[in-house]
This record gives C-alpha cells, sequence and structure tokens, in this order.
C-alpha cells in the first residue's frame, strides 16, 4: 500500500480504494471517511452531478400540492401547477433569497415570500404587481424575478429525481438496472404506491457512506441484530433464520441489490402464522391478485424474496418486512441527516396498513429493534477512524474470489465504491 | 390500536387525587432513570399499549394509519424491555445516563377505560459523550387496580420538529 500516500498533484485525487481482483483484496481508506477535503469533492463531483431522490409522486398527488424539501443540501420545492404538472423548483426568493414557502407541506396556487412580499405562480412564474418606476419596465424580461428552476426533474414509476447539471444523462439512462428493482416495488398494488404518514427525519454522527455500506449489508445482520432475532423468532414461533440462498445484483452505475428470503412476513405477500388465519385469506387473495397481474413467476419474486438496494449515491429502497425509502445527506464528514419514509401499497385494508406499520417499527426507524443499532455501529465505526494514520484501511474483500456472490458478500459494496472511486478520481 | 383494550370494564373509572397520580409517574420516572426495566414493565396491565409517534405529530395520531417510532402492543413492548437488558441492544450497552423531569401533571378525563392523565416531560440521555434533550407530553390511561395504579396506555408525543439531533429513542423517554 506504499504508494497510495505519495504526494499527488493539487488536481490530482489520491486513490481511496485498493481494488485487486487477482488477489481477491478490496480495501477503503479510512481517511474518505473523515477528509474536509473529500466531502467537498463529493459535493462537487457526486451531489451536484448525480440524480438524486426527491419524492414520491403519491407526496404530491393533486393539482397544486407541493412538499418542501432539502435535498442534496439545498432547499427545494416539489409541487404539482393548477393543470397537475410536476415542477422542482429552488425554494428561494430571486430578490434576496428567503425560503417563498415554509411549510412541509400543502396545496398551494402560489407562493409568497413574507420578507418583502415577492409573489409566484405555483408554476414558477413572478406575479408580483410593482408600481411604475420601481423596476425597469422589462423587469423580468430574462426571468430573473421567476423561481429558479431544478436543472432536471424526472420520475420513473412514481419515484421522482432531481439533477443539478443541466448536462446530466436521462434518468432512464442513469437508473440503468435499478429500473427492474423499481419496478418490482413499484408492482406491489394493483392501483400503485404510496408514501405512508410521516417522515422519520434524524440524523447520525458518522460518514454517509457508511449508510450506503449498512443499508446493503448482509453481513451484520446476525450480529448486530440479534436482539430482533430474538424477537422474532418468539414472534412468528419458530427458527428465525436468513436463508442461505441468495442473490447479489451489480445494477450498473453503481447501484446494487440484495436479495433473499427471510423468516419475516411480508406485507405483499408473505403469510406467517402468527398473522392469523383471517389474515391469512387476505394475504392469498393479495398473491392471487399479484399473480393474475404480473404472473406467477414474477409474482413469487416479489411476494417471497426481500431486496436491499442502493440507488447510488444516496437512495435505499429496502423492500424487507416492509418497505422503506431512505435517503441522506452529509452536513459534515462525521454527521449525515437522514430522511426514510414507509412506503405502501394504495387501497390496502386499514388491518393490513397496520400490519405493514408494525413490521416497519418492529425493525425499522429511530425506536425499532434493529436501526438504533445501526447508528451505534456507524458511530462507533467513525469514531474509530480518529486513528486513520496508524489503522488507515476498512477491508471490503468479503467473497470477492467467489464465483457467485451470496448476501453475506461486500461485492453491492464493492459496486458502490468502484462507482464512487470513479467519480472522485476522474480527470474532469 | 387507539381504544385501550386492556382492564376495560363497565363502570367509568373515579380519578384519584392529582397527588395521587404525581407521586406514580415521578415513581415510573425513578424506575427508568434507575433501569429497573422489569418493575416498569409491571406497571403495564396486560394488553396495555406503549407508543411513541413522530415528532411533532398530533395527540389523535392513529398507528393504523401513521409512521411512528414505537407503537407496541404488550407483547413486543415486553421483548422491548428484554431488550432494554440485554447487551446486545448495541444502542443502550453500555447503558445511556438518564435523566427524567415531569411536570404539569393533569388530570384530564375519565371513562370505562380509565383516567386520561397528562404531564410534560424533560429526559436527558447521554451516550457517548453527546447530550440528547428529548421534550414533550406523556397521555396515559392510567386504571387503579387492587390498590395500585397500572397503566392501561402510555402515548409519549415528542414536542421537536424532527429527530435531529437525538437521532434515535433507544431508551423510553
Amino acid at each position: 500500500m506504499q504508494g497510495l500516500h505519495a504526494s499527488e498533484s493539487p488536481t490530482r485525487f489520491a486513490p481511496m480504494i485498493l481494488d485487486d481482483r487477482d488477489k481477491g483484496i478490496f480495501r477503503v481508506a479510512r481517511t474518505a471517511f473523515i477528509d474536509e477535503d473529500v466531502l467537498l469533492r463529493e459535493r462537487d463531483r457526486i451531489f451536484n452531478r448525480c440524480w438524486l431522490y426527491l419524492g414520491h409522486e403519491s407526496e404530491i398527488a393533486e393539482p397544486n400540492d407541493f412538499i418542501t424539501r432539502n435535498v442534496g443540501g439545498k432547499e427545494l420545492i416539489f409541487n404539482r401547477d393548477r393543470k397537475g404538472e410536476p415542477h422542482a423548483f429552488f425554494n428561494t426568493c430571486p430578490h434576496r433569497g428567503a425560503l417563498v414557502e415554509r411549510r412541509p407541506k400543502g396545496n398551494a396556487i402560489s407562493f409568497k415570500c413574507f420578507y418583502h412580499g415577492w409573489a409566484f405562480n405555483n408554476n414558477g412564474a413572478f406575479a408580483t404587481r410593482m408600481s411604475p418606476g420601481d423596476y425597469p419596465e422589462d423587469f423580468n424580461s430574462d426571468g430573473c424575478a421567476n423561481l429558479t428552476r431544478v436543472a432536471k426533474l424526472q420520475g420513473y414509476r412514481g419515484f421522482y429525481f432531481v439533477n443539478f447539471d443541466p448536462g446530466a444523462m436521462s434518468l432512464d439512462d442513469y437508473l440503468a438496472d435499478a429500473k427492474g428493482i423499481l419496478d418490482i416495488v413499484a408492482d406491489h398494488g394493483p392501483r400503485g404506491m404510496e408514501i405512508v404518514g410521516s417522515e422519520q427525519k434524524y440524523s447520525i454522527r458518522a460518514n454517509w457512506k457508511l449508510l450506503v455500506e449498512n443499508s446493503i449489508d448482509g453481513y451484520h445482520a446476525v450480529d448486530t441484530h440479534a436482539t430482533y432475532f430474538d424477537y422474532l423468532s418468539e414472534a412468528i414461533g419458530g427458527p428465525a433464520a436468513l436463508s442461505k440462498r441468495s442473490f447479489v445484483w451489480n445494477l450498473s452505475g453503481g447501484h446494487s441489490s440484495i436479495e433473499g428470503e427471510a423468516p419475516w412476513g411480508r406485507p405483499v405477500a408473505r403469510w406467517i402464522p402468527a398473522w392469523g388465519e383471517a389474515a391469512k385469506a387476505e394475504v392469498d387473495d393479495i398473491r392471487a391478485e399479484l399473480e393474475s397481474r404480473v404472473g406467477a413467476e414474477r409474482a413469487d419474486r416479489i411476494a417471497r424474496m426481500g431486496r436491499n438496494t442502493a440507488i447510488f449515491p444516496n437512495l435505499i429502497i429496502n423492500d424487507i418486512m416492509a418497505i422503506t425509502i431512505r435517503t441522506f445527506y452529509p452536513l459534515e464528514p462525521n454527521l449525515m441527516n437522514v430522511s426514510a419514509w414507509a412506503l405502501g401499497v394504495k387501497g390496502e385494508s386499514r388491518g393490513f396498513r397496520k400490519r405493514r406499520l408494525d413490521n416497519f417499527l418492529e425493525f425499522l426507524g429511530p425506536g425499532g429493534f434493529a436501526t438504533p443499532d445501526d447508528l451505534e455501529a456507524l458511530e462507533a465505526a467513525q469514531r474509530g477512524y480518529a486513528a486513520h494514520r496508524e489503522a488507515a484501511w476498512n477491508d471490503i474483500s468479503r467473497g470477492m474470489k467467489r464465483e457467485r456472490f451470496v448476501s453475506t458478500d461486500e461485492e453491492q459494496m464493492r459496486c458502490f465504491w468502484r462507482e464512487w472511486s470513479r467519480r472522485m478520481e476522474d480527470a474532469q | 390500536m387507539n381504544a385501550p383494550a386492556a382492564g376495560a370494564s363497565a363502570a367509568i373509572e373515579k380519578p384519584l387525587s392529582r397527588a395521587d397520580y404525581e407521586d406514580f409517574l415521578y415513581n415510573e420516572a425513578a424506575l427508568l432513570d434507575e433501569w429497573r426495566m422489569d418493575e416498569w414493565f409491571a406497571l403495564f396491565l396486560e394488553g396495555a399499549i406503549y407508543e411513541v409517534p413522530c415528532a411533532g405529530a398530533p395527540d389523535n395520531a392513529d398507528s393504523s394509519e401513521d409512521l411512528f417510532y414505537i407503537s407496541d402492543n404488550y407483547f413486543r413492548l415486553g421483548h422491548r424491555v428484554a431488550r432494554m437488558n440485554k447487551e446486545s441492544h448495541h444502542s443502550e450497552f453500555p447503558h445511556s445516563s438518564v435523566t427524567r423531569m415531569i411536570g404539569n401533571v393533569r388530570v384530564l378525563g375519565a371513562d370505562q377505560s380509565g383516567v386520561s392523565v397528562g404531564c410534560t416531560f424533560v429526559t436527558h440521555r447521554s451516550k457517548n459523550d453527546v447530550l440528547s434533550v428529548y421534550c414533550g407530553h406523556h397521555r396515559y390511561v392510567l386504571r387503579a387496580v387492587e390498590g395500585r395504579i397500572r397503566i392501561v396506555s402510555k402515548r409519549t408525543f415528542l414536542d421537536l420538529n424532527s429527530l435531529r439531533p437525538q437521532g434515535r429513542v433507544s431508551i423510553i423517554v
């Protein structure tokens, strides 16, 4: 590893991954998690150039609906205009910069900045009556007084993304094979999917890339989440072992997914005895509808298998005992904000919605039996990196020489790191 | 899950004095501060529920419709308590230091399920040299059973706009 720390010209980025496919060794420099310059470069080369998750179509279901959200460190408005067309604007007044909408969500035909009263139609157009002489006659002929539009907004199967780079490739190309996973998730219900209730907004005192790794890490589950599996085996009345048969999907573009069968029940649609006979009939109906809509083979994959998916750089869609959408953004090298939502099937019964939410809360979120322990693990790792000079490398080699990867290998993380490295090291 | 099924009987529960409920709440807080989790769990009647909606949720938040942080039935609460006592509960191992202040205790009403009691709280949690503050209000349904006050339901509302920077609710707030 000598040489990797050799002095580089200022414009070059010292390689931070060691990817030796012959030996089966993959390492990540711990400075990648703590260095301020790395974060600055990530903002420029990753968050300002990649497609970032904005929200789900169900969050702005009706014309004039809006949500406000911080994406990639910038305050945005995601809304529908009077005709129902979706828009993404920077939530900042073109006059002096204040947020023009400070509520998290609502329905509004216009936005008005409270600072000096500038107002805008919900298609972004300046809509303020000014007295003659206040401004030149042709003021706003160049659009300077309209809300600034995000360079690119595109959706796929109800999942909306933004890109701050006007020259970015299309979302379709960017998502590459991750589209197949979004298709699976979007196909759970006959009438589509929706965000269920509140957003969980929390934070972790750790580098954001640790949460990418953790969210698709099949290796840590048994050790980190022993108390969850204790609970689960009693809840389901039997051993709570993860299936040995699993898959790792390199979805290209830095996206990856692990897929496998697990002992928990799935709202769509894997019944467990603990749910009772009445629920079994309902699960059977859900399964039958699914089969009639997507075919038996695909229905089996959707219903029986679970999948943890990372879409580069910072979107996680875990379709496991429930579906969570999770995105996160670094405020500092050692601090990230996390936003997480539950995704459910539109029109599902109250009883099934409750079961879905129970499944979610048993494992996921700040009060779940698992997520807090993940946070502790990530924060413990971050603290460990203080010794990066002496203990310089993380090992991500597990299963690297295997013919066919399994979910307890670390290939899915290597997919992320190779793309991260490519974007960070590229001469641009 | 909002209608507490536990301990329901035909008669409207007769409220005790506010001082009785204050004593109960202070004692409950002490059990949690001292990590006497089994004794704390014993305050709950069988069939009781314990819920923590997301930060800023209204008092009528419904765990069948909205995503919470915690929505425990009696069975899951028992496991939460068991988890609190395990070293493999990594988030709380070693245990965080916690202290709770209870105030503004009010008797809000009574029906067949029990007496509604409300209070405000400030809970401090210190772990890994980080101090987290949780503030909000609790809503209880309480019943007197064989001379002891017992919990039919406890709902904890965090009067915060998000869980930043606290990050987690791995303690009983």
